[in-house]
C-alpha cells in the first residue's frame, strides 16, 4: 500500500523515480483492471510524460507534496486532452480542451495522472452499476458493488491502482464507496473546492474531493485543491488545511465533544455495521473524547428532499446534451426530434429517470408543491446540524446501513438503491463536511465505514480526529486479497 | 399513479424519446418516488425560508475587466458531431417559407 505521503518520501530520497513508480502502477493497472473495471481510460503515454517532467522538476530541486505522485481522476472531472465520459454513452468520445480547477491545481503541483476512473453515469447512483461502460467490482469481493458513484475511485485506491483518486460527492458519492471499499473519503464543505470543469449534476450540492489511503493524504489532497477560483462564483477562501497540525492533535482527544445521532441507528441496519460503528465511537471515548447522544430529527427527510432537489437541478444541467456542440448525435426528422432521439439513445435508465423526475418537480403546477417545499425542508435539515454543532464538536455515525451488496441486488428498485445513501444525504443538503474512514469488517470480511461529520468548513478538526483514530487503529492498513496479486 | 400520457408529457418537456416499455416502467417508478416524497406535503413549513444555496451568495461586480484569451475556435469545435470547419452544423430551426 503506497500512500501519497509515503510515495513522496521515497521520491524525495531518490529511492525511486517518478517514471519507475508510474510504470509500476501502470503494470498493476493492466494486470488487475480487466477484472475490476475501475479505470475507463488508462493514460499510459500521458502519465509517463508527466512522470518524466516530474523527475526533471525534482532534478532541478523542486519539491511539492504531490510532485511525481501517481493519482487518478473520476471521469466526471474534465481533463485536458484526456477523454472524459462521465460514465455516459452520450460523452463516449468527448475530449475536453481544459482541466477542471481541481485537476489543474494537481497538475501544477506535478502529480502524475494515470487515467480516468469509472463511475455511475453523471455521478447518479450508489453502486457504479449505472456506468454505460459496465460496473466496477469491489476488490474485497468481486461479486459485489464498490458503492457509488465514485466506485472506480474507491476500488482503485483499495486495490492500490493509484496513490489517491479524485471523486465527487453530491449525496454520498465519495463517502459511501469509501466505506464499501475500506478507504478514506472526505466530502468537503460546499464551496471549499472549485466545481469548475466538473460535469454538473446538482449544482447546489456537487463537491469535489479525494479518496485516499489515510487521513493525512486526505489533508494533503484537500490542501492542494482548495480555495477560491475566479471560474466558480460559489468557491470560497477559508483558512487552508494545516497538514502538519494533524500530528500535534493525534495523541489525545481530551475535551473533544462527540455527538452520536440516535436517528442514524435505524431498524433496517445490518447488525454488524452498527456494532463496528459503536465500537469505533467507544474507541474515540477511550482516547479522551466525551461522547453524548444527540438528535437530528429530520434525518428521514433527507431522502425525499434530495430526490426532489437533485433531479430538479440535474434536469436543468443535463439540458446541454443536445447533440449539437459535443457528444452523441442521433439525427431525427427535425431539430426537436434530433434532440429527443439523441437524448433517448445517449442517456441510461437512471439518468432518464432523474431527468423525468426533475422535469416533473419543476413543471407548472408542481413547482411549489415539490421543489420549493423540498428547499424549505432543506432549511430544516440544515438547522438540525446547526443546533447539534452548538452542543458538540463533531458527529460520529455510520456511513451506509450495509456493507457492499451483491451486483444486481438493487438495480430493479430505485428506492432500495437510494436508501444506501440515507446517512450521507443530510450532510450534503446542509453543505457541511464528512469523512468516511475504515472502522472494521463485517462477518464476511467486508469493510465498514465510520462517518465523522463536521460543521461547514470544519475539515481541519474532522481530519485531526480521523488521523488520531488511524494512529491508534489499523483498519485503514488492511488490504483486500486480490487473487492475481503481482 | 402517473399515467402513460403524463409520462409522455414530461418526456416531451425533457426532450427524451422513450420506448413504450420505458413509458410503462417510468410511470410506475416515478410514482413510487413521488409517493415517497409525499411525506414532505405533511410537514408544516409555514414561515420557513427555502434554501437554494447553503452559501450566502450575493451578486458581485467583476473586479477589473481584463482581456484574456478565449477558447480557440478549433477547440470549441473539436467534439462537435458535425461542423463545416468554422461553425456547428445543425438542422434548420424554422421552415423555409
Amino acid at each position: 500500500m503506497l500512500t501519497v505521503h509515503a510515495a513522496r518520501e521515497r521520491l524525495r530520497r531518490r529511492e525511486v523515480s517518478a517514471v519507475e513508480l508510474t510504470r509500476a502502477f501502470l503494470e498493476r493497472i493492466h494486470a488487475l483492471n480487466p477484472r475490476l473495471n475501475a479505470y475507463l481510460t488508462v493514460a499510459d503515454e500521458a502519465a509517463l510524460a508527466m512522470a518524466r517532467e516530474a523527475d526533471e522538476r525534482m532534478a532541478r530541486g523542486e519539491d511539492t507534496p504531490l510532485l511525481g505522485v501517481p493519482v487518478a481522476i473520476k471521469d466526471v472531472l474534465s481533463t485536458r486532452d484526456m477523454r472524459t465520459t462521465a460514465g455516459s454513452k452520450i460523452l463516449a468520445n468527448y475530449t475536453p480542451s481544459w482541466d477542471a480547477t481541481a485537476v489543474s491545481r494537481l497538475r501544477a503541483m506535478g502529480a502524475v495522472f494515470l487515467g480516468k476512473l469509472n463511475c455511475d453515469e453523471f455521478a447518479m447512483g450508489s453502486s457504479t452499476e449505472n456506468s454505460a461502460f459496465g460496473p466496477t467490482r469491489n476488490p474485497w469481493d468481486e461479486t459485489r458493488v464498490p458503492g457509488g458513484s465514485s466506485g472506480g475511485s474507491a476500488a482503485a485506491v483499495a486495490a492500490d491502482l493509484c496513490c489517491a483518486a479524485l471523486g465527487t460527492d453530491t449525496g454520498g458519492s465519495i463517502r459511501q464507496p469509501a466505506a464499501l471499499c475500506g478507504v478514506t473519503g472526505l466530502k468537503n464543505s460546499y464551496g471549499r473546492v472549485s466545481r469548475y470543469g466538473l460535469i454538473a449534476f446538482a449544482s447546489s450540492l456537487d463537491t469535489v474531493g479525494a479518496l485516499t489511503k489515510d487521513a493525512r493524504d486526505a489533508a494533503i489532497m484537500l490542501r492542494a485543491m482548495e480555495g477560491r477560483d475566479s471560474c466558480d462564483s460559489t468557491s470560497v477562501d477559508v483558512p487552508p488545511i494545516d497538514v502538519d497540525a494533524l500530528d500535534a492533535a493525534r495523541d489525545s482527544l481530551h475535551g473533544l465533544r462527540v455527538g452520536v445521532p440516535v436517528e442514524y441507528f435505524s431498524d433496517g441496519m445490518q447488525p454488524d455495521v452498527e456494532q463496528r460503528v459503536r465500537e469505533a465511537i467507544a474507541h474515540l471515548q477511550t482516547m479522551g473524547a466525551e461522547v453524548c447522544e444527540i438528535s437530528l430529527p429530520r434525518t428521514h427527510l433527507g431522502l425525499p428532499v434530495y430526490y426532489i432537489i437533485a433531479p430538479a437541478e440535474a434536469s436543468a444541467n443535463l439540458a446541454r446534451f443536445d447533440g449539437v456542440k459535443y457528444g452523441l448525435r442521433v439525427q431525427g426528422r427535425d431539430l426537436i426530434a434530433t434532440y429527443m432521439e439523441t437524448r433517448g439513445a445517449g442517456f441510461g435508465a437512471e439518468v432518464k429517470r432523474r431527468i423525468m423526475l426533475g422535469t416533473y418537480a419543476l413543471s407548472a403546477g408542481y413547482y411549489d408543491a415539490y421543489y420549493i417545499r423540498a428547499q424549505k425542508v432543506r432549511t430544516l435539515i440544515k438547522r438540525d446540524f446547526e443546533q447539534a454543532f452548538a452542543q458538540v464538536d463533531i458527529i460520529a455515525a455510520p456511513v451506509s446501513p450495509t456493507t457492499a451488496f451483491p451486483l444486481g441486488a438493487k438495480t430493479d428498485d430505485p428506492i432500495q438503491m437510494y436508501l444506501a445513501d440515507v446517512f450521507t444525504l443530510p450532510v450534503s443538503l446542509a453543505g457541511i463536511c464528512g469523512i468516511s474512514i475504515p472502522c472494521g469488517f463485517d462477518r464476511e470480511g467486508l469493510p465498514v465505514g465510520l462517518q465523522l461529520i463536521g460543521p461547514a468548513f470544519g475539515e481541519q478538526r474532522v481530519l485531526e480526529v480521523a488521523h488520531a483514530f488511524q494512529q491508534t487503529t489499523d483498519f485503514h492498513l488492511k488490504k483486500p486479497r486480490l487473487s492475481c496479486e503481482l | 399513479m402517473l399515467t402513460v400520457a403524463e409520462v409522455e408529457r414530461i418526456a416531451r418537456l425533457a426532450r427524451l424519446a422513450l420506448s413504450e416499455d420505458e413509458k410503462a416502467r417510468y410511470a410506475r417508478q416515478l410514482s413510487a418516488v413521488l409517493d415517497y416524497a409525499a411525506q414532505l406535503a405533511e410537514l408544516d413549513v409555514e414561515g420557513i425560508p427555502p434554501t437554494a444555496s447553503v452559501l450566502a451568495v450575493h451578486s458581485v461586480m467583476r473586479e477589473g475587466d481584463e482581456v484574456v484569451a478565449g477558447l480557440p475556435r478549433a477547440d470549441a469545435l473539436r467534439n462537435a458531431p458535425d461542423t463545416d470547419g468554422a461553425s456547428f452544423v445543425v438542422q434548420a430551426t424554422f421552415d423555409e417559407e
